[in-house]
């Protein structure tokens, strides 16, 4: 099922002379209506006027997270404040939060592109919704909520918590979607089989999970544990929630719903921008935002666009999954390596906790990386030689993901910091 | 007749060996025989306590990695050429060893040796082929 066939399906010509309309425009109120941009757009000696084509853009000032701290809480508003209805906050946990406003029909924008998410996995008017996104000032609850209610599907508005509960109407309800981080979909999975729920009793037939990054391996515990298929949703509070891009039953890659969200990949270091097929940090420009038009907002997220036809029939451009962050991107001896590749790494390996942490240091001129992971009973013997041949063998799997030898240390138990919240998974000791 | 030795990890950090063994000595619980590897990154205790399951438990529960194997426990008079003996009979059937470690005991004048070898079942038939006292775990606690 497509949501809206005419937006999703439209040619690429099409598309492109919309989105060029749309950047016109939004560029034209920004600049107008927000004294940031103009000051902005100023400094750089650009004018509205000097966007002709889509890669004009190119001529245009990133907004970084910094600049939107810098006006919190609404000087990014470009309309009075009695045309914004709601407004939404990131978490704060890497600084102070940054705002996010919403008029009439930004809201409406948002219902519709969530309703084209949920429409992806399965969704439809008889489906029971059991949305565990926390409601509030986060993005996630109310955005799923926007888009089952614009489907006519019942929602289920039980925000985050309180497990029991969660598995208690998941059966008697019969919830056929479930919306919650992949994390936390693990976590109830744990909780049903502790309780002995047969996964007969769960009438679950896909999932919408996001607002972190995971991997293939988690996909596929995921979709063993609770029985069904588990698909990847994409978004930012500061672009406008989750809805930005929804993978299709394809699974492969990500559609953005770039009639809204105008995507362009740049080189994180240079800040170049790249083409289709390269790995870079994605960057979005609001096309169609009233409250808050947000002109080449950096993600840091790194990924890649994809230009390829999708059997499912939508010309959106997909975008692969997240797998890392530009800001805790490493370059080791040229070569670029991420957290999460060598976390995969260590999650294929039987009996090794997802604890670890790099250290990066440059002894004689040349970087060495050492991943600390916590001994367990399975890693440990009472031979020197099997913990060494335990140890070759985890950075013999590092080596095939990451293209470099690290040195492996062992480490006591629970010495290393939790990945709750956004732990520190790099010490860099290089003062480079 | 085997022995259980109770190996434990430590971290190459200051203060570790002593915080394993203060837990161990809170406990009240004796060591028999001990002895540790040391690699450049870490190091393995071993050892031979009366109550091996209470002590790994206790270590357990202060977040100390162990491990229970089986070890052979022999004894050997304390003279000149104990030890070559029952190494020598190993040789001879060719069983390897992977480590060991003796203690003097001064009442019987007798030495312990804790060792292990790749196969602990042929190790101790080889030894008791070669007319070894093997100890059990009862002797060794009673010393």
């Amino acid at each position: 099922m497509i949501w809206n066939k005419k937006a999703e399906c439209m040619s690429v010509e099409e598309k492109e002379e919309l989105q060029l309309r749309r950047l016109t425009e939004v560029v034209k109120i920004a600049y107008e209506n927000v004294n940031y941009y103009k000051k902005r757009f100023n400094e750089m000696n650009v004018h509205p006027d000097d966007i002709e084509t889509l890669e004009d853009i190119n001529k245009l000032p990133f907004t970084s997270k910094t600049d939107l701290r810098d006006a919190y809480p609404f000087g990014l508003f470009a309309v009075p404040h009695d045309e914004i209805v709601e407004v939404h906050t990131t978490s704060g946990t890497t600084g102070k939060p940054t705002v996010s406003g919403y008029t009439q029909k930004d809201l409406d924008i948002w219902g519709e592109v969530m309703a084209r998410a949920l429409t992806m996995a399965g969704a439809g008017k008889k489906d029971l919704i059991q949305n565990c996104y926390g409601y509030g000032l986060f993005t996630g609850g109310l955005g799923v909520h926007y888009g089952a209610q614009k489907i006519g599907a019942t929602v289920i508005p039980i925000s985050a918590g309180n497990t029991q509960r969660q598995i208690q109407i998941m059966q008697d309800f019969g919830s056929t979607i479930l919306t919650c981080t992949p994390s936390y979909a693990l976590h109830l999975s744990d909780v049903l089989q502790n309780n002995g729920v047969e996964p007969e009793k769960i009438s679950l037939k896909s999932g919408v999970f996001g607002a972190e990054m995971w991997t293939e391996e988690m996909r596929e515990e995921i979709e063993n544990r609770l029985n069904l298929s588990a698909l990847n949703v994409y978004g930012l509070t500061e672009i406008i929630g989750p809805g930005v891009a929804q993978e299709c039953t394809e699974k492969n890659g990500l559609h953005i719903f770039d009639d809204h969200f105008y995507p362009e990949i740049i080189d994180p270091e240079n800040l170049k921008p790249l083409s289709y097929d390269e790995k870079g940090e994605l960057v979005l420009t609001t096309l169609t935002r009233e409250g808050m038009p947000i002109i080449r907002f950096r993600t840091r997220d790194i990924t890649t666009l994809r230009r390829e036809k999708c059997e499912c029939g939508r010309t959106l451009v997909k975008m692969d999954r997240i797998t890392g962050r530009s800001d805790d991107m490493l370059k080791i001896r040229g070569v670029i390596v991420f957290p999460s590749q060598i976390e995969r790494a260590i999650l294929n390996i039987k009996g090794l906790e997802p604890h670890y942490q790099i250290i990066v240091t440059r002894p004689h001129h040349l970087d060495e990386l050492e991943v600390q992971v916590e001994a367990s009973n399975i890693l440990f013997s009472d031979e020197v030689k099997h913990i060494e041949d335990i140890k070759k063998n985890i950075e013999d799997h590092i080596h095939d993901e990451i293209g470099l030898r690290v040195n492996i240390t062992f480490v006591e138990p629970q010495s290393l910091p939790r990945s709750n919240g956004k732990a520190v998974r790099v010490i860099d000791r290089r003062n480079l | 007749m085997k022995l259980k030795q109770i190996s434990v990890f430590l971290e190459n950090r200051k203060g570790r060996l002593w915080k394993a063994l203060n837990i161990l000595s809170e406990a009240k619980i004796n060591i028999r025989a001990l002895s540790i590897a040391d690699t450049s990154e870490f190091g393995i205790l071993r050892m031979i306590v009366p109550q091996p399951n209470e002590a790994i438990h206790i270590l357990e529960e202060n977040n100390f990695v162990v491990q229970i194997n089986d070890v052979i426990g022999v004894a050997v008079p304390d003279e000149p050429g104990g030890l070559d003996k029952i190494l020598g009979i190993l040789n001879k059937s060719d069983i390897n060893v992977e480590y060991l470690y003796a203690f003097v005991e001064k009442k019987r004048e007798q030495a312990m040796v804790v060792l292990k070898t790749e196969d602990i079942n042929a190790g101790i038939k080889a030894l008791k082929d070669g007319n070894i006292t093997i100890l059990s775990s009862e002797e060794i606690y009673n010393l």
